[in-house]
This record gives C-alpha cells, sequence and structure tokens, in this order.
C-alpha cells in the first residue's frame, strides 16, 4: 500500500472490500448456444406459422370474439354520451316543468348499454380466456411430445434445464400475453380510437384541442417503453446475479463453512444486492416518471378542456352536457395508457419464447420412426453388428466398421480403455442413436425397420443414472411394464433381491421414493431399476455400468440376482468390476473400436500377451 | 508451521468471523458482524386453553428497525400522498364551482381565475405523484436490500444440519418472492390501505353534503363493491394458489421428462410419461379456466355497478335539477367525485389481500432469523498447533434419524500422521470427515485437536487448521483463482501455483482466459477429474495443519492419480493427514488405514497388516478395482515398452 494510493479509493487500498464485478466473477462467453432467442417486435416466420397453427382451430370463432368485443366497447363508450344527452336533453323539459320522457328514454338506453356492456364482456373475457388455456394446453402438449420423440442425441446437447425452462418459463411468459395483454391492448386501443373519434364529433373544436396531448402522450409511452424494456433488462440480470451467488452459496454451504468462506461472500453478495438494488431504483424511477406523466398530461387536458369548454359555453357554441361528457371521456382516454406500455414487454418475452419453442419444434429426430415396420412380437435375441460404423463427430469414428454376433440367449461383457467405445456399442443396441453406416440387426430385422413398442419391448438397457420418477417403490418398478400385478411387481423384486430391503421401508411397496429418489441409496436405486428391467422381461438386457454404484453387500446380493436375470436372455455388460465380469460366457476386449480379444474368460485368461489376462494379474498384485 | 501463526493482517482476516473483536485495524465490517436488525420475536401469548396465541402482523412488524435508516423519505411519502389526495379531490369541486359560477353567469374573468386554479391544482397532483414515487424508491428498495443482506448472513451462519432440511429453492423463495410482497406491502399496500380509506371517507361526506339523497346512493353502492370484492379476492386467491400448485405438478412432471428421458427412452413409456404430464396439464387447465370465470364475472361487476350508479345519480339528479334542488354543475362534480371513488374502493380488497400476503412472507422469513444455531462458536485458541486429532468415543447422528450413523469411534492420530479411512459405500466415510472441521457437530463423546475440543476452539482457527478437499468437489461461479483461493484469499500467485502443482491441476493455465476464467455452472464446465483437483489445490492452498482429503481422487484417470499421489506424498509430510481412499495406491500414501464397517472403526492397521488379516478389507479393496483404468494404464505401459524397443 503505497502512499499516494491513498487518495485514489479506499477500496484499492483495503483487500477487502469487493474487487468488483469482472474480478471475481472472472470472464466466461455469454449467451452460448441457444437456439436463437432473441424476441423482436415482429414474429419470425416459423413464429408466426406455430401461432397461426395454434389458433387454426378457432379461425371463426376469433372474429366473433373480435365482434363481441367491438360491441362492448360501443356499449362502454355510449355511456358518457347518454349522460350528455340526459343533461342537455333531458334536464332543460323538467327544468320548463315539460315532462321527462327523454330523460327516461336516456336512462333506458344507458340501461340498456350497461346490460349489453356487461353481457359482451363476460362473454369475452371467458371466451377468450377458454381460447387462450386451450392454446396453452395445446402447446404444452405439442412441445412436452416433441421432447419425448427427439433423440437421445439431442438431449445430449439441449441440457435438461433448457427443456425444463422452456416447458415453464417461456410457456409462463405466453401465458401472460394470451391472458391479460392481448385483453389489456385491445380495450386499450379501442377505448383510444373511440374516445378520440367521439370527443371529435361532439365538439369538432374542443376534440381537437384534446387531441393536441395525443402526440405528446405517444412520446412519452414511446420513451418509457424504450427505456424500461433497457432497466428490465438490467433488473432482470442483476437479479439473476444475487440468485445464481444465494443458491451457490447455500448449495456449496459446506464448502464456504470449511473455508470460512462467508466474509468475501458477504461482501460479494452484498456488493451484488446492491447492484441490483440501483438498477430496480432506476426502473422504479422511470415508472416515477412516466405514471405522473401520464396523469400531468390527462389534468392539463381536462383543466385546458375546463378553460376552453366553458369559454365555448359562455358563448354559447357549445352545452353544459357536452362539456360533461368532454370530461368523462377524457378519464376513460387516459386510464388504459398503462397497459400499452405494459403491453411492450409483455409482448418482448413473449415472443423471444415462442420464437424458441418454434426452434424445438423445428428440430427432426435423427433417429426415426419406420415408415413400415417390420412385426417383431416375440424376439429370440439374436444381435448382429454388420460393419457398423459410428462417430459423434465427422470423419472421427468411434466405431470403425465392427462385426460382433451375439446368438440368443449369450451373456456377453465388454471390457476396454477410456474410449473403446463400449457404450457406444450399448447405445446402438438400445437404437439411441443409429450407426453411421452399416446395420445392427436383431433376430436379422434391422433395428431401424422395427416399431418401437417391438424394438423396447425386446431390447431394454439399464445405465448407472437410475432415475426414480415420482411416486411409490412399486410404481418404480412397474415403469418396467406398467400392466403388471403386484404379484408380480413382488416377484420381479424377489428376483434381484429387493425384496427385503423394500419390505423394511416405512411403507414397504408404497413407499414414495420422494424426489428423484432421494430416500434411496445410490444401491437401492440401482436393485429397484432391476427389478423394472426385469419386471420388463426383454429378450436382450444390457447393462452399462450398472453395477458400480453398488455397496459391496449388496453387489453380493446383486452378482446372484444377475444369474437369474441374465439366464435365457441376451445380455450384454459392460462392467467396472472383475466379479461381474467373470459370470459371463464370452468376454471381448476393446480398444479403440475394434475387438482386439474375443473368448470365453477362462480362455482369455490363458492367452499369453493378452490384455484380459494382464488385468487379471494387476488385480491379483494388487491384493498381494 | 501453520496457517494461525502467520502475519497478524491475516489473523485479524482468518479470526474477524466471530465478531467485532478483530481490532481497529479491521475493514469491511458486514452483515456477518451484527446480530440481524429483526427485532427479537415477542414473548409467546397463550389463550385461555392453553393455545398459542399468535398475532398474524407481528412478523411484519419485527421489521421496523429496517425502515429507520429510511424515516425521512417514508415521512416524505406520506406528507406528499396526503396532500396529493388533497389536491385530487379539490378538483372536481372546482370544477363544479366553474360550471355553477362563471359559466352559468358568463363570468369570463371568473372563469380564467378559476379554470386556472383547477389546471394548476391538476399539475400539482400530478408532481406530488411524481415526488412520492421518486422518494419512495429507494427506501422500499433499501429496506428489502437491508433484510436481503441480514437474511443472507444468518443463513451463511447456520450450520450444514439447517441446510440439510431445508432445499435451496425454499430458502431462495423466501429470500425473493417473499421478500418482495413485503417490500411492495410496505412501499405501497400500507400507504394505500390508509390514504383509500380516507379517499373514500372524505368523498362521501362531501357527496352526502353536495346533495344528501344522491349522496346515500353512492354510499349503499359501497357496500356491494367491497362486499364482491373481498368475496372474490379469497376465492381468488384460493383458485391462484391451486393455479400454483398445479402448475408446480406440471413442472415436476416436466422435469421427470427432461432428466429420466435415458430411462423413459430404454423402456419405450413415452406415452406412459405424457399419460401423466397430461392430466396434469389438463387439471390446471380446468383450474386456469375456474378462474377465467371468476375473473371475468368479477370484473365486469366491478365495472357495472358503478355505470348503474352512474345510471341512478343521473336519473335523480336530472329531475333534481329539473326541480331545481340541484345545480348542473353540482350534477357534473357529483359524477365526476363519484367516479373517482371507483377505484379506492375496487382497490380495497386488493389491498387487504396484500395485506395479508405480506404478512405470511414475513412469518416465513422470520422463521429462518428464529432459527437455532446449533453449532456455536468456542472461546478457546491453541497456540501452537501440532495437529493431534483424536476421536473419543464420538458419535454422530442426524437431528432426525433413529439410529447413529458413526458411533463408538476411537482414533488417535498423531501429528504428521496420515490415516487412510475405507470403507463400503454407505459406511459413513463422509460423515466421519465432516466432523472434524465441525460441519456437523458430534451427537456423544468428543473430538479433539491437540487435547482441546473442537467445540471449546474458535470455529474461525478449528476451520483455519482443518481444510477439506471434497469428492464432490463444489465450484463456484466465479474464477477459476477465486475458487481456488476460497480458504485463502490473500494467497500469492506463487502459492497458487504451487498448489496447482501439487494437484497436477495445470490444465487451468490452458482455459481461455487462465486463472480469470470463469467456471462453474455459469462459466467453462470442467470434467469431474478436473474439477477434483482444483479442489485438492484449494485445500492445499489453504496449508491446514490437518489435510482432509474425501475421495478426492476418484475421478482421476490413473496416469493422474499416479502423479497427484506423488505430489501428495509431498505436502502431507508434517501436516496431519486423513484420507478416504478406495484404491490401494491411495491408501499407500497412509501411515495406518482405519476400517469403517456398521458405523464404526472395526480394524486398525497397516494396508500389509489389513490385507492379510481381515478379509472383508480385501474383498473391499478387490470391489474398487476398475478393470477400465487398470486397463489404460496397461495400454500405456505396453505403448511405453514398444517405444523403449
Amino acid at each position: 500500500m503505497s502512499a499516494d494510493s491513498v487518495t485514489a479509493s479506499t477500496a484499492s487500498t483495503s483487500p477487502q472490500k469487493p474487487d468488483g464485478l469482472d474480478e471475481w466473477r472472472g470472464v466466461g462467453a455469454e449467451h452460448a448456444g441457444e437456439i436463437s432467442a432473441k424476441g423482436s417486435v415482429f414474429l419470425k416466420r416459423r413464429s408466426r406459422a406455430l401461432l397461426g397453427s395454434l389458433l387454426r382451430p378457432y379461425k371463426t370463432y376469433v372474429w366473433l370474439l373480435i365482434a363481441v368485443v367491438l360491441v362492448e366497447n360501443a356499449a362502454r363508450l355510449s355511456i358518457p354520451w347518454l349522460v350528455r344527452r340526459g343533461i342537455d336533453l333531458g334536464v332543460p323539459p323538467i327544468l320548463a316543468g315539460g315532462s321527462a320522457v327523454v330523460l327516461y328514454e336516456t336512462v333506458g338506453l344507458m340501461l340498456a348499454a350497461v346490460i349489453i356492456q356487461s353481457l359482451s364482456r363476460i362473454f369475452f373475457l371467458r371466451q377468450a380466456g377458454r381460447v387462450g388455456q386451450e392454446v396453452l394446453l395445446e402447446i404444452r402438449r405439442r412441445l412436452f411430445k416433441h421432447f419425448q420423440k427427439l433423440d437421445v442425441q439431442f438431449h445430449d446437447r439441449y441440457t435438461s434445464g433448457r427443456v425444463v425452462s422452456r416447458l415453464t418459463n417461456d410457456i409462463d411468459a405466453i401465458m401472460e400475453l394470451l391472458a391479460g395483454g392481448f385483453d389489456g391492448i385491445i380495450t386499450a386501443v379501442l377505448t383510444m380510437v373511440g374516445v378520440g373519434v367521439l370527443l371529435l364529433v361532439l365538439d369538432l373544436k374542443l376534440g381537437a384541442v384534446c387531441l393536441l396531448c395525443f402526440p405528446i402522450l405517444l412520446l412519452l409511452v414511446r420513451w418509457f417503453s424504450r427505456q424500461s424494456s433497457i432497466t428490465y433488462r438490467a433488473v432482470r440480470e442483476n437479479s439473476a446475479l444475487v440468485i445464481v451467488q444465494f443458491v451457490e452459496t447455500m448449495t456449496g454451504i459446506r464448502a464456504v463453512e470449511a473455508y470460512r468462506r462467508e466474509r468475501r461472500n458477504q461482501e460479494i453478495f452484498s456488493d451484488l444486492s446492491g447492484r441490483y438494488q440501483d438498477a430496480n431504483v432506476k426502473s422504479f424511477r422511470l415508472v416515477a416518471i412516466f405514471m405522473p406523466g401520464i396523469r400531468m398530461i390527462g389534468n392539463i387536458t381536462i383543466g385546458v378542456v375546463l378553460l376552453y369548454g366553458g369559454y365555448r359555453v359562455i358563448e354559447g357554441n357549445m352545452t353544459i352536457g357536452v362539456l360533461a361528457a368532454f370530461l368523462l371521456y377524457l378519464r376513460m382516454f387516459f386510464e388504459p395508457m398503462q397497459e400499452i406500455s405494459q403491453f411492450y414487454n409483455t409482448f418482448q418475452s413473449a415472443s423471444a419464447a415462442l420464437e424458441k419453442a418454434s426452434g424445438v419444434l423445428e428440430e427432426q429426430p435423427t433417429v426415426k420412426q419406420p415408415e413400415n415396420p417390420v412385426p417383431l412380437p416375440n424376439a429370440k435375441g439374436d444381435l448382429h453388428f454388420d460393419r457398423v460404423s459410428f462417430s459423434y463427430v465427422d470423419k472421427r469414428p468411434v466405431l470403425p466398421g465392427l462385426e460382433l454376433t451375439v446368438p440368443p440367449g449369450q451373456t456377453v461383457a465388454l471390457v476396454g480403455t477410456t474410449g473403446a467405445g463400449k457404450t457406444t456399442i450399448a447405445k446402438l443396441m438400445a437404437r439411441f442413436y443409429d450407426p453411421t453406416e452399416g446395420r445392427v440387426t436383431l433376430d436379422g430385422v434391422d433395428l431401424r425397420d422395427l416399431a418401437e413398442d417391438d424394438l423396447r419391448r425386446a431390447v431394454v438397457m439399464v445405465t448407472q443414472e437410475n432415475f426414480m420418477f415420482d411416486g411409490s417403490v412399486a410404481d418404480n418398478i412397474a415403469f418396467g411394464r406398467p400392466d403388471a400385478s403386484r404379484e408380480e411387481i413382488i416377484a420381479a423384486a424377489t428376483a434381484v433381491g429387493a425384496h427385503q430391503f423394500i419390505t423394511e421401508l416405512p411403507h414397504g411397496y408404497d413407499t414414495d421414493v420422494g424426489k428423484r429418489g432421494d430416500r434411496l441409496s445410490a444401491g437401492q436405486r440401482q436393485l429397484v431399476a432391476f427389478a423394472r428391467a426385469f419386471l420388463a422381461d426383454p429378450a436382450v438386457l444390457i447393462l452399462d455400468e450398472a453395477t458400480s454404484s453398488l455397496d459391496v453387500p449388496s453387489e453380493r446380493l446383486v452378482q446372484r440376482a444377475l444369474g437369474t436375470i441374465l439366464s435365457e436372455r441376451t445380455s450384454v455388460i459392460i462392467a467396472h468390476r472383475l466379479s461381474t465380469v467373470e459370470i459371463a460366457d464370452r468376454v471381448l476386449v476393446l480398444e479403440h473400436g475394434t475387438i482386439i480379444e474375443d473368448g470365453t474368460p477362462q480362455e482369455l485368461l490363458t492367452r499369453e500377451n493378452g490384455r484380459y489376462a494382464a488385468l487379471h494379474r494387476a488385480w491379483a498384485d494388487s491384493l498381494a | 508451521m501453520s496457517a494461525d501463526v502467520s502475519a497478524p493482517s491475516s489473523r485479524t482476516r482468518h479470526d474477524g468471523l466471530a465478531g467485532p473483536t478483530a481490532g481497529p485495524g479491521t475493514v469491511g465490517l458486514t452483515a456477518l458482524d451484527r446480530p440481524p436488525m429483526i427485532a427479537p420475536a415477542p414473548p409467546p401469548r397463550y389463550g385461555r386453553n392453553g393455545q398459542l396465541k399468535r398475532r398474524p402482523s407481528s412478523s411484519l412488524w419485527r421489521m421496523r428497525r429496517y425502515l429507520l435508516p429510511y424515516r425521512a423519505r417514508f415521512i416524505a411519502m406520506i406528507v406528499f400522498a396526503a396532500v396529493g389526495l388533497a389536491a385530487g379531490i379539490v378538483i372536481p369541486l372546482v370544477t363544479k364551482a366553474v360550471i355553477d359560477g362563471p359559466i352559468a353567469e358568463s363570468d369570463k374573468t371568473g372563469l380564467y381565475a378559476l379554470g386556472l386554479f383547477a389546471l394548476a391544482l391538476g399539475m400539482v397532483e400530478a408532481t406530488l405523484m411524481f415526488f412520492r414515487r421518486w422518494v419512495v424508491a429507494k427506501a422500499t428498495l433499501g429496506t428489502e436490500t437491508g433484510i436481503r443482506t441480514d437474511l443472507y448472513a444468518k443463513l451463511q451462519r447456520l450450520p450444514m444440519a439447517f441446510h440439510g432440511r431445508w432445499q435451496s429453492g425454499q430458502l431462495l423463495s423466501r429470500m425473493m418472492n417473499d421478500l418482495s410482497t413485503v417490500r411492495r406491502f410496505l412501499g405501497f399496500g400500507m400507504l394505500f390501505i390508509t390514504m383509500n380509506i380516507l379517499q373514500i371517507l372524505v368523498v362521501t361526506i362531501l357527496l352526502l353534503n353536495m346533495y344528501w339523497p344522491l349522496g346515500l346512493v353512492v354510499l349503499a353502492s359501497i357496500f356491494p363493491v367491497s362486499w364482491l370484492c373481498l368475496r372474490n379476492e379469497r376465492e381468488y386467491t384460493r383458485l391462484s394458489r391451486r393455479v400454483q400448485d398445479q402448475t408446480g405438478d406440471v413442472a415436476s412432471a416436466v422435469e421427470e421428462g427432461a432428466h429420466g428421458i435415458r430411462v423413459i427412452k430404454a423402456f419405450g413409456r413415452g406415452d406412459h410419461v405424457f399419460a401423466k404430464f397430461d392430466a396434469g396439464s389438463v387439471r390446471l387447465f380446468q383450474t386456469s379456466m375456474e378462474r377465467v370465470k371468476l375473473t371475468s364475472k368479477f370484473w365486469t361487476f366491478l365495472e357495472v355497478i358503478p355505470s348503474v350508479t352512474l345510471i341512478i345519480v343521473l336519473g335523480f339528479g336530472a329531475v333534481a335539477a329539473g326541480q331545481d334542488r340541484l345545480t348542473l354543475g353540482t350534477l357534473v362534480a357529483f359524477i365526476t367525485m363519484m367516479l373517482s371513488l371507483v377505484w379506492p374502493v375496487a382497490a380495497l380488497g386488493f389491498l387487504l389481500s396484500q395485506a395479508q400476503e405480506a404478512m405470511t412472507a414475513a412469518d416465513r422469513i422470520a422463521e429462518i432469523f428464529d432459527a437455532e444455531n446449533e453449532i456455536t462458536d468456542g472461546t478457546s485458541a491453541i497456540e501452537a498447533v501440532r495437529g493431534r486429532v483424536r476421536f473419543e468415543g464420538a458419535a454422530f447422528r442426524f437431528a432426525d434419524a433413529e439410529t447413529d450413523v458413526l458411533h463408538d469411534l476411537n482414533l488417535d492420530i498423531a501429528p504428521g500422521e496420515t490415516v487412510a479411512l475405507v470403507g463400503a459405500t454407505g459406511s459413513g466415510k463422509t460423515a466421519f470427515t465432516a466432523l472434524v472441521p465441525r460441519l456437523y457437530d458430534v451427537t456423544a463423546g468428543r473430538i479433539t485437536i491437540d487435547g482441546v475440543d473442537i467445540r471449546d476452539l474458535r470455529l474461525s482457527q478449528l476451520r483455519t487448521i482443518v481444510a477439506t478437499a471434497f469428492e464432490d468437489p463444489t465450484l463456484f461461479s466465479m474464477s477459476a483463482r477465486e475458487n481456488l483461493t476460497l480458504g485463502r484469499p490473500d494467497a500469492t500467485d506463487d502459492e497458487i501455483a504451487e498448489a496447482i502443482d501439487v494437484a497436477q491441476a495445470h490444465f487451468v493455465y490452458e482455459l481461455p482466459w487462465g486463472l480469470n476464467t470463469r467456471i462453474g455452472e455459469q462459466g467453462m464446465s470442467l470434467s469431474g477429474g478436473q474439477r477434483q483437483r482444483l479442489a485438492l489445490a484449494r485445500a492445499v492452498l489453504a496449508r491446514p495443519a490437518v489435510l482432509v482429503l474425501d475421495d478426492t481422487l476418484s475421478a482421476l484417470d490413473i496416469h493422474t492419480e499416479a502423479l497427484v499421489e506423488e505430489a501428495l506424498k509431498r505436502v502431507l509430510v508434517g501436516v496431519t493427514g486423513i484420507v478416504v481412499a478406495h484404491r490401494a495406491s491411495t491408501v499407500l500414501l497412509a501411515d495406518r488405514v482405519a476400517m469403517l464397517a456398521g458405523g464404526t472403526i472395526t480394524h486398525v492397521g497397516t494396508h500389509t497388516e489389513l490385507l492379510d488379516t481381515v478379509p472383508e478389507y480385501r474383498a473391499l479393496l478387490s470391489a474398487e478395482f476398475d478393470p477400465e483404468d487398470q486397463l489404460d494404464e496397461i495400454e500405456q505401459t505396453w505403448l511405453e515398452e514398444e517405444a523403449a524397443r
């Protein structure tokens, strides 16, 4: 700390002060990887197409709604007009001691107007609401179905977080527009246009004076819309930073506390929430200018109307009724301005959401369903890789022309180095991917020619990612075959050795597994996943590192169960444990996508200079 | 030498956590250094039947101290609002005066004078509205930030046990949603409840005063409006809650569909999952439709009632005017004023439900402030740390569990000694390591460092002595440097480079912006092995007297692991080490091995001793043997041999 830097700033002299956002946050590539996300005032072609296809079933209905909304607004706008009629034409006859017919007539008309207004309003709100909700339901369904249809390759790239956000946040943005935005803007525009016309008709000169405020109003609205979209973005960005800091502190509280990170965190958080506050203050102050600004213009206009209108009444060029109508109309005129200013933001985010949704819906799965599927109701489990090549990235093949036949009922274990292509082989068998060249066949039928149902009944893959769905343990086992009876579920659990621990759970098979299976240990989840696969009873079972999360006692259980599970069906195991490999009929040693050793475990053990033999030696050595 | 006897400057930093004792040299006092400003909870009051009685507003009232720094602004807000309200009420009266006076009497000078006065009043009203909003922005948002900062500090002080019970999503919704509900009420709801009631009272009195029969009509119309608002608001809130819940259900179905996509595809259960999602979506649709129906009726009636009142007023008013009991100006003023009542009356229902929401939100926030901190700071300090760690009959169980995770732990680790901890998945290894830095407290027995019970030690010193590298390392969305220097913000570049060397984490230099690259969720994503190496470097950089490695090498490939192990051997000299190990090679880092089974230490000895005498130990290590890694190594050595030939 040098003496001349003291004046510079206290922040730079003290290491405990926040160093500023960029320094601790580091540098990162922002906003990468979204399928084009920018919304604009004009919807892009595909968003328009999506919106069009969503609204098509309601085509005639939309016209009806437009008619109704016009009627409603006409009825609403007629009321001040009728007030004028009452004052100007209804009162004088009474003053003159004459009949009150005109007045009664006016009151009757007003009642009629109110009734029409309320009926059409209820009709409009309800029906427009229904259309909006149905459109939302439809878009939810379409997106969900489409995400389910898209292949694993897509999901590898497009993270689950983004899928969730398409179906939640983005839908919310569209909903906001459908629920309030459109109704607000239609009413606002109709009111403004209607009032403007009526004012001119009521009294051309006074009306013209009133409409002078219009351009100023528009300028104010435009200024506000632009400024607020900037400040709202700042608010959103800053709130995101606050949220990230908060959530990461709470999820990483172990590291925070273990490393005494609290103080530095507090500084960073104070800095961030200070920025968030500043951004918010800015946006609040925009509103603090905008809303009173509208009020100011409105009040001045009313004042001018009073002055000029009063002058015209005194001159005898206008009636008091017209003046009263003007005052009522002007009130109506300024009310919807707020809606217009807010519509802009709603529309922006909704159109961005629509753009992203339409982008997703345009994605086509590379793993396609066959047009004319070959039926295969009872697969035997004869697997064949016919000169299969596969590459994730162009020109870098993971499998260069694999040739492999697995006869029905055989248990094959795959071992190999990192990146040897073991998991790729498994994924090709389960048709998570399609081969780049060659073909994978089951009982002689290309997997690409099998209907989804037949394929999934015949081939099931269990990975180490043992996803548990919301619901009970029984539900999760039944996922393998939803129509299974309770007895069948229990039988499956017993076969894989899961029955014991399940009965010890608080509610046995009906125990709720909790969010993503938090209540079950990794090993227990593994056993449930095995039971699930056993219940599905496929002709081909693929286990991809499926035993790696088991502890020793459960692994022994599974080891025993594996015998049951694997017998009488074709099975392929990618094992991380030698004990699992040893129960196989046949072992394949892979390197760079090619099979370099192939034989029974006993055969390979005796092979000189063999990898498998070397592996076994290393294992024995590690325990010496 | 251990970290706590370093230069005084760093000492204040490390020790400052505990409070304002750090001395005059400390800078940057934060909310951590003082208790939260929330007022203490009032003593509980019990009803006649012994039930706990709660005032619904009490939590909100406890937040009052956060308003104090902004009291001038809040007072200004009230003054501006009140004066603005008065101006707003006077304007129609002036309008009336214009119509009845100058216009009726064709008095142009009077018209100009009164008209200009009305104009001026209008401008004053708008200006006051501007001032009110301008002034209040900083006050309410400042209050919100004040509470938020204290809440964050409180949450950072709360121990792991608390965070294990609370999901971060729940905490987040308190910190963001509930807090803004409270803020909205403080800056808006509270003010307008008062102002609206005031306005309704004053205007009704004025209307009654102008022409009482019509005033009665207006008064009569207030009741159906407020009744309608209150009733519908309640119904609307109920439906909105249901919509919210069902939206949540749909969202979890969506999450399942997204996270479980591979399992769904493997079993071909797309239809099954869609059916579940669809059922939820349809339920949500139905509730939303109910809400649409409710609001369509509600909003319409809200508009209709004033219109009907207007018709009645006009009808009677015109008749009255015709009979000269009422001037036209009064009629116009009457109508204008009456219409100015529509919003305040309609908004009352909304405002009252906002008040209720704010009270619930304040309760939820206060709940966190009131959470007891079970891990309390000690007062002792160790002068010269040697690093002897002793477990003396220590046991641990989670607060809501019925059985101990760990029990009867007895282990004496000499200064500088390294002990490997071996045990099956779920045997409590991670809980064991969490006890040493007091992330959790033992529930029986005790743990001592250099003879001092760790519960008597200053937390800040304890956590300076002990550094842990976790198996699943938490990386924060910050620069790589910030992540590395988590435990020592003042580390020099040389020290950082050294730690990176030990952990073989040289890849950080190759990141796009080197050490300044943002990593974590919001930045560059790193592989499991890279994350572990960073976590290891982080622990090494903290230069602890006791280094705990919780399975830190599990995601490393065999080659890197060998390099890291080589470097660790050097680091562990003179440092007490607890190393959770899976592989024989990691076990070899240690002087002794402790085997965990059934929640306690069953065997202690050297690797060879245990291998010879304990079959379970042999089975454990055998199961951890990884063919893939081993084949990698075999290939590597064979390639090298070939190259040598």
